[in-house]
């Protein structure tokens, strides 16, 4: 049984129009329909937060959206965050405290990430570590991902500061 | 990972979701955030061939906090009770609970309706709406009926919600006096191991009374009248703790599953209610 729907979804900043069923998820309609390849697929059960994609303003897990629920959003990916020529400041920190080793967790953990500093500003340790819950590294340990967003926030603080 | 098919409808009223329920029966089930309802299609524990978008249908996304009660409608996220500071200063408990459910992402989408009307066992806000002695208000095509939460779990996913009705809000009234949400989870996005609601009126130093529910320890929530009826008049000393410790044992019945054996079960339950029960006590 097919029954494919017409879909628009706005994707970093580009409105997308296809036809997809109702019932799949938004991580393979970012992946496979539209080439974006950011957010990843770790574990597909809702846990380890590798697909989040920011939706309308909310963190969101890709693997737990089906595309019809999507239909006429707004969703943000690790791609409209930034790009190697214009790193976000949560990019560079993540490069320069080394935040990631094997780098699969890691465009879900900056996407969420920007949500949290977006929320809280000037989270402390124990708020990122909270903030971060929903995003699993096997690698890390996580110290040096704390690291990372605590240098990004004072980044951004210190670059908002000199704007005003 | 892939569930299978179904029909997608997203009605923007609800005498549209109750006509397709009617049409569809238990064919048909509703969504909010679907943070538990897609999880199990994908798993194909759950077969739904036509499924309700509830994200478009108005009335049910506001917390309202007026006179001696707060409503809140099903939409309401847990991330939005962990954001009201209203309803934080009025109703802490709320809050308390609601941060200790699943993670971040998982609270931006999960409601407050989904999570009391599933009837999963390892929920928090069903356990904590019978400690608030909160009433659950379904409509259908007969119109609306309130079930007070304490009647509203018959066993594991049953409840006292016809299928073709839909939970629309739930009412608490203003809860008095100190409070606790304790939790025993094994990691975050785990289930409760065992978790605790206290609310307790302290009056010249006693007891004055008390609301304990648990979750996870039974195939429902279990509201223990009691482990309540054991700390009322007491200066909740050690000797009061125990009794209601032995008193709530008598009432769960958990199960050994993942999370360990049944006399594990136990132990934990009683060391998370006499933690709930200290906690909601200092601060009463």
């Amino acid at each position: 049984m097919s029954n494919k729907q017409h879909y628009k979804i706005t994707v970093n900043g580009k409105q997308e129009e296809f036809l997809a069923e109702p019932r799949e998820l938004l991580i393979y309609t970012l992946r496979e329909r539209l080439n974006i390849t950011g957010p990843h697929i770790g574990c597909e059960t809702s846990h380890c937060g590798a697909c989040t994609v920011t939706i309308d303003g909310k963190s969101v897990k890709a693997c737990t959206m089906f595309v019809a629920q999507a239909d006429g959003k707004d969703v943000t990916t690790i791609e409209g965050i930034g790009g190697p020529d214009d790193l976000h400041p949560l990019q560079n920190a993540f490069k320069e405290h080394h935040g990631l080793q094997c780098g699969y967790c890691t465009p879900g953990m900056i996407t969420r990430a920007t949500k949290l500093l977006e929320e809280n500003p000037n989270p402390t340790e124990e708020e990122i570590r909270f903030g971060m819950a929903g995003n699993i590294c096997r690698c890390t340990g996580y110290q040096n991902i704390v690291k990372s967003i605590q240098a990004a926030a004072t980044e951004m603080n210190a670059a908002k500061e000199a704007a005003e | 990972m892939i569930p299978a098919a179904f029909e997608y409808y997203r009605p923007k009223d609800m005498a549209s979701v109750l006509s397709i329920l009617e049409e569809h029966g238990d064919d048909a089930r509703v969504m909010a955030g679907g943070h538990s309802l897609i999880p199990m299609m994908k798993l194909r524990m759950a077969d739904v061939p036509h499924l309700i978008d509830l994200q478009d249908v108005g009335g049910m996304s506001a917390i309202d906090i007026a006179g001696d009660s707060i409503r809140i409608g099903a939409l309401v996220t847990q991330a939005d009770i962990i954001d009201n500071a209203e309803l934080a200063s009025v109703a802490p408990i709320l809050k308390e609970a609601a941060l200790q459910i699943a993670d971040p992402q998982v609270r931006y989408m999960g409601t407050v309706g989904g999570n009391v009307a599933n009837g999963d066992p390892g929920n928090d806000m069903p356990g904590l709406m019978q400690c608030l002695n909160a009433v659950f208000t379904v409509v259908g095509a007969e119109g609306e009926r309130d079930i007070p939460a304490r009647d509203f779990y018959e066993a594991a996913y049953m409840t006292a919600r016809e299928d073709e009705e839909v939970l629309t809000h739930v009412t608490i009234p203003l809860p008095k006096g100190g409070y606790a949400y304790e939790k025993q989870k094994r990691k975050i996005g785990d289930y409760a191991t065992a978790a605790a609601a206290v609310q307790i009126v302290k009056n010249s130093g006693a007891c004055a009374s008390v609301s304990i529910a648990m979750t996870n320890l039974s195939d429902t929530p279990i509201y223990s009248d009691a482990a309540g009826a054991a700390l009322v008049g007491t200066s909740v000393d050690a000797a009061a703790l125990d009794a209601a410790v032995a008193a709530m044992l008598g009432d769960i019945d958990p199960s050994e599953d993942n999370r360990g054996p049944v006399a594990f079960k136990n132990h934990v339950a009683g060391v998370i209610l006499r933690h709930a029960i200290e906690r909601a006590w200092s601060r009463a």
